[in-house]
């Protein structure tokens, strides 16, 4: 079966973004926006219907050749590495859209457009198995977003966008060098010719000294974890991330903590563990550790924000110090819940943005001190509120918990003092969002509450937003199965192979490139 | 029918209940919201009755059903499936939860009569008594935690009910952080048991106990423990986690009696004697539970004694009531621990309904130096309260008596035990006397202090029944476990029926060769003290005016002492919160703004020439933006590609 649904889930939101730019009316942008990402949706379950779920191999391959030179190619595929995260992009697309329906006022044609080719870059990040095509759509991910930043951003949209731009590209920089350095490397596997598949990135065996830095292995781990880091971004280099949000309108909030965010762990899940484990194995400890700082440095730091998007904000760098702490780990708990917290944070964070932006958009005010006794006024948008809270603050039966626990427990069998460390974050967690509850909701009515009384309710456009991300907190909280038996095998293929890891995919495509290696079949790889 | 059909009714009868009432929270409709929601427990109840019975029908060694709904969590090896187990433990507790639930929520109907959301009020307390229900048929640890926080989230949404009120929302979230603590050392915990046993399910965890006990502080089993009683200490509000049970007084008075008194709280007792076997091979663990129960026991009480809230006595009452039951299973007194629980579930959740009927009357009076008299207006309240008063203070037959001698007993013969925390037992006790009968002084007795403008009544029907059934229960329900010592005396034979019921289900202590003479001698002593105390208390507060401020007077350093709870929360707040927040804060401005960014910004200023051309970029003209924006991408990509 020769399947393009990958690459039409990955260009068709692009195709669109363009035709909006150029063909479309401004007033019908929306529409035109909402149709064709739900349209990438819909097309994406069927990614999740011709998913095998049997095997850990690489599905739905497409491979064409780009650059023959330097055994560059288009080369995209699916495992269940990267299933959910495809799905939880394509389905929060449409959720921001509709998001955004009354928000965005201006230039609404470029703001959907760089929205569904915001899809088209983080789609591509995700399913791209050459490492160059990885590198582009990683990289070009930046663009849509500086746009989001820099012309619907705050105030101090320009320093946040330009921040943002700096920090993501020096780190790319460090990882653009490896890249070629392994590309490099492929030279020396059997046919001696250059490639940048990952696949053959994950044949090297790159030489490894422990205690030193300056070595192959330690040098390539440490370019990735660089860029990555930043990504995601862990402690210390995590500084753009509040800025960015603050001044992000809240559509850009939500793709930038629900899925991007997820492309630097991505990248430590599909990259960093299985190309260089020992390594990973060695200094393991140093990324557990930051990413402990991270939990409770965002946690204490979100405690005291006056704005409440900067407290989501740090909030962010604490929850993805869980999907990070989880990830390296190196077991299969820590390494199950942090794909899980992934997905968990794209809900809940992104849901907390949206609830955020929804409120913003009727006060123009985000000070927590301006609030107080915003449930008397709103009671639906404060149950949703308190639902995602809940969420967040990873309560037993909600989607948040199951993720913390196997990343606590995947940690502890890791390391017992980081693991208690971590637990610490459990109770800071509550603390932040609790109190932020406390001030914004409770209590007596705040000036700006009010002022606004009429009109804070959410109304049904709203709750059509938000109601699908509620439905995912319980499902995904009491029935975590349905979704971890579509991962369950890459992950397991992952751990029980972590010194040897290796990817194959059924070549039931036509490669172009004659100086590829001959794939065996192996679909019972374990 | 069918056991697995019983098990889902009892827990779809409240969660039906949340439903309907949840989704028209802003009804005002109390009597359709009551109505509703109390059937739904009490249909729930019949169904524990039904499971009950069953279970009774049983051989006693094979007391145990167990159903398996769904796989929740499975990864590797560990497998935390939605499974239930109703043993001979959990028996008792869902008889509890439900029974004591029903009239909690009957007297609910009234109490709330006056309140703008009694909808949104009753679906928060059908949620709780679903999560109760998981927590205590859980068969492994973690469903078990599920209803631990579920629990917690309910006493979070109900003491914050009134959340209008800055001070009660805040108590609710302090309930939750403070808890919190307990639920992140319970989860190290939970995982301290499944690294061990490679389970987390009690049946298998029982199965696989090794037969010799632990010594020292570091084998993997008393680490265990340590840190599930330190989850314990959270929930079942312990020293040093018990700040946030007197604030959780800012509820409504029947969330404290069913939440705060009779079931939640009593959660921690219950996961140790759920896990007595595992306690057992750890002594040390079980000598610091026994300590920090009955430190918390007495310094509860010395508080209880110049609070002039009513429904402070009682929580501080709460407080050292738990405390004795920790002491209980400190010493491996499991059956007297569970025993204490179920008796404390009825005479505390009818105290606090009693002082939910006395707010009530009063217009929401709850300062007791403002009562007073209140016996010849409200004779059904008091008579009720009467009863227990006498079964928190031990008196015989009611059923404190019966079940905190138990306590002293164990604490005194059992090799676990020791004289010295028995001799804080006896003195605690006394002191609970002395404070229950200044409550009852205050309260009912003596002359009126009422404000002119206020005419205490009778409470409703609804409101006095649940007190009248409470009050046989206090009465009665301590005969269930009348010890040999006594039911030798009487005529028949009484069997301690609770004792046979638990035996195969609870480990317990062997007492070895016991002196009958000693348990008499030590069952007389605690008598005298409780009396003494009584008349003392009776004399200074009824009969003689103004001594109690002379008192007060003389021992002003200790009053003061006591009546600011020591100090406790300021202690919190100055060695704990306030620097927690200030260090936040410079982490804030000093690493974020002030350190890592000052490096990024001599990148980025590096970079001015670039944020002057983007400036400049933004003109409002689509096409140009479009352009950028292609532009950008055929830069970088051309970039890499040359690369």
């Amino acid at each position: 079966m020769f399947s393009w649904t990958l690459s039409l889930v990955i260009f068709i939101p692009l195709f669109f973004a363009l035709y909006i730019l150029f063909f479309a009316k401004e007033k019908n942008a929306k529409w035109y926006a909402l149709g064709f990402s739900s349209s990438v949706f819909i097309l994406s379950l069927r990614i999740l219907r011709d998913f095998d779920i049997g095997t850990a191999s690489l599905q739905m391959v497409e491979k064409y050749s780009w650059v023959q030179a330097f055994g560059i190619n288009y080369f995209v595929g699916i495992d269940g590495i990267s299933l959910w995260l495809v799905i939880l992009t394509t389905f929060l697309t449409p959720i921001t859209i509709l998001g955004s329906w009354t928000a965005v006022k201006e230039k609404q044609k470029i703001f959907f457009a760089s929205i569904l080719a915001m899809e088209t870059t983080l789609l591509g990040t995700f399913l791209a198995m050459d490492a160059v095509l990885f590198y582009v759509f990683f990289e070009a991910a930046l663009i849509p977003m500086y746009f989001l930043i820099g012309l619907w951003g705050g105030p101090r949209k320009i320093y946040a966008s330009i921040k943002f731009f700096i920090y993501t590209m020096f780190g790319s920089v460090f990882m653009l060098l490896a890249i070629i350095t392994l590309m490099v490397m492929t030279t020396t596997l059997e046919g001696g010719a250059m490639s940048a598949s990952i696949l053959d990135f994950y044949k090297l065996d790159i030489p490894f000294v422990g205690n030193t830095l300056i070595n192959s292995q330690t040098l390539l781990f440490f370019a990735f974890c660089l860029a990555f880091a930043i990504k995601c971004p862990m402690f210390p280099v995590h500084t753009w991330l509040p800025d960015a949000h603050t001044e992000a309108p809240t559509a850009g909030s939500v793709i930038l903590a629900g899925v991007m965010l997820k492309m630097g762990t991505y990248g430590f899940l599909r990259l960093v563990l299985p190309l260089f484990p020992e390594a990973t194995a060695y200094w393991a400890w140093l990324m557990m550790l930051l990413a402990v700082i991270g939990i409770i440095y965002g946690a204490l730091v979100a405690m005291v924000q006056p704005d409440i998007k900067k407290l989501v904000a740090y909030s962010s760098v604490s929850h993805m110090g869980y999907v990070v702490l989880g990830l390296f780990a190196l077991n299969h708990y820590g390494v199950t819940g942090g794909l899980y917290q992934m997905l968990n944070h794209g809900v809940s964070t992104g849901a907390l943005f949206l609830l955020v932006g929804i409120i913003y958009e009727r006060t123009h005010n985000r000070e927590i001190s301006k609030y107080g006794g915003l449930a008397k006024a709103a009671p639906w948008f404060t149950i949703i509120f308190m639902i995602i809270t809940f969420s967040s603050i990873a309560v037993p039966m909600t989607n948040g918990f199951i993720g913390e626990f196997l990343i606590l427990m995947g940690a502890f069998q890791a390391n017992k003092v980081l693991a208690a460390l971590a637990a610490l974050g459990v109770v800071l967690g509550a603390t932040y969002m609790l109190w932020m509850v406390k001030k914004v909701f409770f209590g007596t009515d705040g000036e700006l509450v009010e002022k606004y009384r009429d009109k804070l309710e959410i109304n049904k456009r709203e709750v059509a937003v938000l109601a699908p991300l509620v439905v995912l907190v319980f499902w995904m909280g009491l029935l975590p199965g349905h979704f971890l038996k579509w991962s369950e095998k890459s992950i397991n293929h992952l751990m029980n192979n972590k010194d040897n890891y290796y990817l194959t995919y059924e070549n039931k495509t036509i490669t172009q490139d004659k100086n590829q290696f001959a794939f065996v079949n192996k679909a019972e790889d374990q | 029918m069918d056991i697995k059909i019983a098990f889902i009714l009892l827990f779809t009868f409240p969660l039906l209940g949340f439903l309907f009432n949840g989704l028209r929270f802003k009804s005002k409709n109390y009597k359709l919201a009551g109505t509703v929601a109390t059937s739904a427990v009490f249909l729930s109840f019949l169904t524990a009755v039904f499971l009950v019975i069953k279970l009774v029908g049983l051989e006693p060694s094979a007391r145990a059903m167990s159903v398996h709904f769904f796989d929740w969590i499975n990864i590797g090896d560990f497998k935390a499936n939605a499974s239930f187990l109703l043993d001979p433990i959990s028996a008792v507790m869902i008889l509890i939860i439900t029974g004591v639930g029903t009239l909690i929520h009957l007297f609910s109907i009234g109490y709330m009569s006056h309140d703008n959301r009694p909808s949104k009020y009753f679906a928060y307390l059908n949620l709780f008594l679903f999560n109760m229900l998981l927590l205590v048929l859980g068969d492994n640890l973690l469903v078990l935690f599920v209803g631990w926080e579920g629990v917690g989230l309910c006493s979070y949404l109900l003491i914050g009910f009134w959340f209008t009120d800055v001070e009660k929302a805040a108590a609710g979230m302090k309930a939750f952080i403070t808890n919190r603590i307990g639920d992140a050392a319970f989860l190290l915990g939970l995982f301290l048991v499944f690294q061990t046993f490679g389970t987390i399910e009690f049946s298998a965890i029982n199965s696989l106990l090794p037969t010799t006990p632990e010594s020292g502080w570091t084998g993997p089993i008393t680490l265990a423990c340590l840190f599930l009683f330190i989850g314990a200490t959270g929930k079942s509000a312990q020293i040093p986690l018990y700040v946030w049970l007197p604030d959780a007084m800012a509820g409504p008075t029947p969330v404290s009696a069913l939440i705060h008194a009779a079931t939640m709280v009593t959660a921690g007792v219950y996961l140790i004697i759920r896990m007595s076997g595992l306690y057992m091979l750890a002594p040390d663990v079980m000598m610091l539970i026994a300590i920090i129960g009955a430190l918390t026991a007495f310094f509860a009480a010395t508080i209880g004694i110049t609070q002039n809230d009513i429904k402070k006595v009682l929580a501080y009452s709460t407080v050292s009531q738990l405390g004795y039951m920790f002491l209980a299973v400190g010493v491996g007194a499991f059956v007297p621990a569970l025993f204490h629980l179920m008796t404390h579930a009825f005479f505390k959740a009818l105290m606090f309904l009693g002082s939910g009927s006395v707010i009530h009357a009063m217009h929401e009076e709850q300062d007791i130096r403002k009562m007073g008299g209140l016996k010849k207006h409200m004779p059904i309240t008091h008579f009720t309260f009467v009863l227990g008063w006498l079964a928190i203070i031990g008196i015989p037959p009611l059923a404190g008596f019966f079940s905190k001698d138990e306590i002293l007993w164990y604490t005194y013969a059992s090799p676990a035990g020791s004289k010295i925390l028995w001799i804080l037992g006896v003195v605690t006790a006394g002191m609970t006397a002395f404070y229950m009968t200044r409550l009852m002084a205050l309260t009912f007795w003596g002359k009126s202090r009422v404000p002119k403008d206020v005419h205490p009544h009778e409470s409703p029907k609804s409101m006095t029944i649940p007190l009248i059934v409470l009050g046989v229960l206090s009465f009665v329900g301590g005969w269930i476990g009348i010890p040999h010592v006594i039911s030798e005396f009487l005529p028949g034979h009484i069997p301690n029926v609770l004792k046979y019921w638990l035996k195969p289900a609870v480990e317990s202590i062997n007492l070895g060769e016991v002196n009958m003479a000693d348990e008499i001698m030590g069952m007389t002593l605690s008598m005298a003290v409780v009396i003494g105390s009584s008349l003392l208390a009776y004399f200074m507060y009824v009969m003689k005016d103004g001594l109690a401020d002379k008192f007060t007077k003389a021992l002003a350093p200790l009053h003061n002492q006591s009546k600011n709870k020591y100090f406790i929360d300021e202690f919190y707040f100055a060695g704990i919160i306030n620097p927690l927040i200030d260090i936040s804060k410079s982490l804030w401005l000093y690493i974020d703004v002030n350190f890592i960014d000052k490096i990024t910004h001599l990148a980025s200023d590096f970079a001015t020439g670039c944020g002057r051309g983007i400036r400049e970029l933004q003109n409002g003209n689509i096409q140009r933006y479009a352009m950028y924006m292609s532009f950008g991408l055929i830069v970088v990509l051309t970039f890499i590609l040359m690369g």
